[in-house]
Order: structure tokens, then sequence, then C-alpha cells
């Protein structure tokens, strides 16, 4: 009998991290676009620097930062009693930082190819400026918003490398399913793994048809050829 | 109500510096592309912000550098209507009227309804911007700007984005929505019609600055500066030497000029628009020009001819011999555009012989 806990895992910490990637996403792209010279480019660095590092670096920092033995873990672990290092919570906070320039970079494309023209009318309409983002940026920029939010929770569902430095392979609890194929398949066991490997083939797909599904609801639907 | 504009401005080589003061309701700012044009209505509504100077609309100041004010956008109550009309996409007709109104539902309500009926948008209250029409998105953007009440409203190149036959209608159209505002307008365009039409007052700016600025009537009569008469709509310059206070000698055209009028100290160049030449045949008047058949491009109701003045015995006079150093942009070619009702006496008479300049047309310019 499978052990289905991996594939919950895996869901329930791609929710997580795309939940809060999302916002962070958003208010960061939000505010690094009105940002300009070095400024922008210092902070686009950093936003961007997750996608650009192989997975196991970004881990290494991480477990650097809430390792119960350096000064902010321990705090944590003081404080709150909030345990990272080898628990779900991990699990979640290696995925969102993984995932993060997805959601980031795509809110801000679609934020850029917004007619500036719409702001500066909101303005002078007497819109505040929080009243403009929720009532037209957003709105105008849903769809780049969303393929992005589709792509971070695909990035979170499969994330390997950072998580399996910070919140380790415990079975029923933060094995997820790319660590369980990495496990399976060092046994030898290539049935299980294959099982698995369906799943995650199956849930890509469907992922991948949504988006474009979401993608082409726009006025440039249709085919142009 | 008195706006007064002194700002300054540097965006990389381009230099912005505008100064007016007018009491006029409906203000005409005039000027090819990348005069300046829009960042001065820019600067005015909030938009952009200045780097020095002051904005001040009746009593109230809205920018000055020296007092450190800068009031927000949301605060001015200035309409700004886009040239692309900057309707929100999401929304529909309705909302976007809505947008930026206070108040109850019920109070917003009633407004968006008054705005419907009174720009003509009835049946669209469910549509989207881009299923409506030019026209229609034009009266929505200026609905949703008259539903906000604001003190002042500023055109930006209103009818750029509209095809040329629905131009003529939504002019006439916007003019007599605008009839009952009582509010100050300020149009920006680089077409000379909409500004006459529409402005009482016109400035006229090039490369980041007011070149002329007065009543629009007396400024298309008497431009002052070639530049500005170029801007109106003139076709013909010539440079001109001044003899005495009543000749000068048109060099470009190979003629003298004698004029009752006195002619200015100053006056560089003679300017004269396409239309207002008298054709003769047969005999040489005074202030004729000599021409050449030249080119000829028909357009529906108007003919253009682009005629040569002749000269005697083809030489080069002396003042043509370095013209391409002084005066390059100066065409030789004489314009003369002739409406249709005069077309049967050129088809009977043939091309004239001369193009006859009218004192009362006659443009002296620096």
């Amino acid at each position: 009998m499978l052990d289905w806990s991996p594939l919950w895992i895996s869901l329930k910490t791609g929710i997580a991290a795309t939940f809060f990637c999302f916002f962070l996403g958003i208010f960061a792209a939000w505010k690094t676009m009105k940002l300009s010279g070095a400024k922008k480019a210092v902070w686009d660095g950093i936003f961007t620097l997750p996608l650009v590092l192989p997975p196991t670096v970004a881990g290494f920092f991480l477990l650097l930062l809430f390792s119960r033995r350096r000064i902010f873990g321990n705090f944590l672990y003081q404080t709150f009693e909030l345990k990272v290092v080898q628990s779900w919570l991990g699990c979640i906070i290696a995925a969102t930082v993984i995932a993060f320039p997805l959601m980031y970079r795509n809110a801000r494309a679609a934020f850029e190819q917004l007619d500036v023209n719409l702001i500066y009318a909101g303005r002078t309409l007497g819109m505040s400026e929080s009243r403009i983002f929720w009532k037209i940026v957003l709105p105008t920029a849903s769809p780049g918003v969303a393929s992005g939010t589709i792509l971070t929770f695909a990035r979170a569902l499969g994330e390997y490398g950072a998580t399996s430095m910070l919140a380790g392979n415990i079975p029923g609890k933060t094995a997820t399913i790319s660590q369980k194929i990495g496990m399976v398949i060092q046994d030898g066991d290539y049935l299980t793994a294959g099982v698995w490997v369906a799943v995650v083939l199956t849930m890509a797909f469907g992922i991948l048809f949504l988006m474009n599904l979401f993608a082409g609801t726009g006025k440039r639907s249709g085919k142009r050829w | 109500m008195c706006l007064f504009v002194n700002v300054q401005k540097k965006i990389g080589t381009f230099q912005l510096q505008v100064q007016f003061e007018s009491q006029a309701r409906r203000i005409g700012i005039l000027g090819v592309s990348g005069c300046g044009k829009s960042m001065t209505l820019k600067s005015i509504a909030g938009i952009e912000t200045p780097d020095i100077g002051k904005i001040q609309v009746g009593n109230q100041i809205l920018f000055s550098s020296a007092a450190r004010i800068n009031v927000k956008p949301q605060k001015r109550r200035i309409g700004y209507l886009f040239q692309n009309y900057a309707l929100f996409p999401t929304m529909t007709v309705s909302q976007n009227i809505a947008a930026g109104l206070k108040g109850s539902r019920q109070e917003k309500q009633e407004r968006v309804q008054e705005m419907i009926r009174k720009f003509r948008l009835e049946g669209l209250e469910e549509q989207f911007p881009e299923q409506l029409s030019g026209g229609q998105q034009q009266r929505t953007a200026l609905a949703r700007i008259m539903a906000y009440e604001p003190e002042m409203l500023l055109l930006d190149e209103p009818f750029s984005a509209l095809d040329v036959l629905l131009k003529d209608r939504l002019q006439w159209e916007m003019m007599e929505l605008l009839e009952e505002y009582r509010g100050t307008v300020i149009l920006v365009s680089h077409s000379r019609d909409e500004i006459f039409r529409f402005s009482e007052e016109l400035l006229i700016m090039a490369q980041g600055k007011v070149i002329t600025y007065g009543k629009t009537k007396r400024i298309f009569a008497n431009p002052g500066t070639r530049e500005a008469a170029r801007l109106t709509g003139c076709k013909n310059f010539s440079r001109i030497h001044r003899q005495d206070g009543h000749t000068a000698l048109a060099r470009d055209w190979g003629i003298s000029l004698h004029v009752e009028q006195e002619i200015p100290v100053g006056a560089n160049y003679i300017g004269y628009r396409a239309h207002d030449f008298e054709p003769v045949w047969g005999k040489r008047r005074k202030n004729c020009i000599k021409v050449q058949v030249g080119g000829l491009s028909e357009l529906p109701f108007e003919r253009n001819y682009y005629l040569l003045p002749e000269r005697k015995g083809g030489e080069i006079p002396e003042w043509e011999k370095n013209r391409t150093k002084i005066a390059e942009d100066i065409s030789e070619l004489v314009c003369w555009f002739v409406q249709k009702e005069k077309w049967s006496r050129l088809k009977e008479k043939g091309l004239p012989d001369y193009l006859e300049l009218k004192e009362e047309y006659m443009m002296f310019l620096e």
C-alpha cells in the first residue's frame, strides 16, 4: 500500500508558499517598480537571486539563518517556540524563498506593461494610491499575476534542494514528493518512483493547461495565424 | 478664474520653460509633437513635477518650488482627458464614471445616471471600453471627468486618435458638451483648425518655450514670428529686405513689395497664406509674383498648386547665391490653394501669369 503523505505534504507546502509569495511578490514588484536607477537594480537583484542560485546554496543560507545554534533561529525558538529546521515550517520557508522570484517577476512584468496613463487618470480623478492599486492596477494586470501565481505554485510544489537542506526528509512530516522520489531511487525502488513521477507529470501538465487557459481569456485569444 | 504658470523642467537635453498668465475660459496650446505641450499640461495637473517654478489657479497655489508646495493631483480638482482616454479596461462604462466619486452608493448612482444621460451613453452602461467606438470612448472619458466636477479641464490632443471622418463631428460635439462648463479649459493640439475653433486665447510653443501668446484671432491674423506663422498654417515665406517704411524686397520671390502700411523695422520675413493669393491674367499689377508651372495636387474640394517664381532672364540674383546657407528651410515653391468654386475660372483662362499678394493678408514677421 502506497503512503500518500508526500502528496499531501507537497500540496500543503505548495499552497502555503503560494499564499505568501502572492502577497510578498506583488508588494515587492509594486515597490521596486517605483524605484529608479541603482536602487532598483539592487532590489531587483536581491529579489531575483533565489531564481538563479542553485537551490542548495539558498538552502545553505536559510540553514545559517534559521539554525537554532544561530542568533535568529535561537531567537525564534526562545520567543515563539518556532522550529524551522527539520520541520514543515522549513518546507514552507524553503519553497517560498525559491518560488518567490517567479511571482515577483511576473507581477512586475504585468505592472510594467500597464498603461501609465491609467494610474495618472486615477490620480486626477481623486482616487487614493491604494484604491488605484486595488481597483485599477491589480485587475488590469490580473492575467500576468494569475500566470505568475500558477508558476509559483508549480515551483513550490516541486522544490527539492533548499527543502532537503532546511527541512530534511522526515517521512510523514517533511518528505515531499520530490524528496520521496530521490529516496526511493536510492533504494532502487523504481516502481514507487514511477508512480510518483506519474503523479508529478499529471499535476505539472494540469498546471500548464490551466495557465494557458487563463492566458487565453484576454482579447488576444484565438488563432493569430 | 486666473491661471498663472511659470515652470521649468529639464529632461535629458530637453528644457521646458513655460510662462503665461490667463483669464480666458478657453485656452489653446499649439505646437508640434515633442515641443512640451503635454508636459505643460501634466505639470498643471500634478502628474509631472517641474524642477522649479509656480503654478497658481485663482487663489490656490498648486505648485511652488520656492514655498515647497506641491499639491497632490488628487487634491487639485483638475480633470485630464488623455490622448488615449485612459479608460479603465476592467471596468464598465458606469464603473468608469463612478471611479472617482465619493459619497453613498445612492448618490454615486444618481450622478452616474445623470452623466450617462448628459453624454448620451444610454444603453452602453454595462459595456467595457474595448467594445466602444472612438467617439463613445471619448464621451465616456469626458463623462468620467465631469462627474468628478473639476475646476479646470485639460484636453491633451483629444482628437488625434480618431479617424478623419469622425473628427469634425466630434470636435463640434465636444464644444457643445463643454458649452455649459464654467471652468477653464485648456486644449493642447498640433492641429491649427482645432485650436482656432476652440480657443479664445492661444499659446504657441516650440522647443519647450512659449513663442507667442495672445488672443487666438489676433495671432492667426498676425503671428509675429515665422515659427508662429508656420504653426498657424502659413505656407509661403520669403526673406525680406526692408528698403524704406513702405517698400521691401522679397528676396526669395524676386519681387519688390509696395505697401501703404508701415513695414515694422524688425521684420525679416514676409508670410503669406496659400489661400489668399489673387490670380492675375495678362497685365502685371502691384505686388505680383510671376509664376511658372510647378506641381499640382488635387484634393476633393481644393487644388494645391506648387509654383516656381520666375526670374528675369534666368540669371541668379545676388541674394540667391548664398541662400542655401541662410534659409534652407524656406522653400522657393509658392503654394497656392484654390477652393472648388474658383476652378471654373481657372479652367476657362488657364493658369494665371501672376499671383497677386493683397496687402491686408501680408504678414510681416520677425
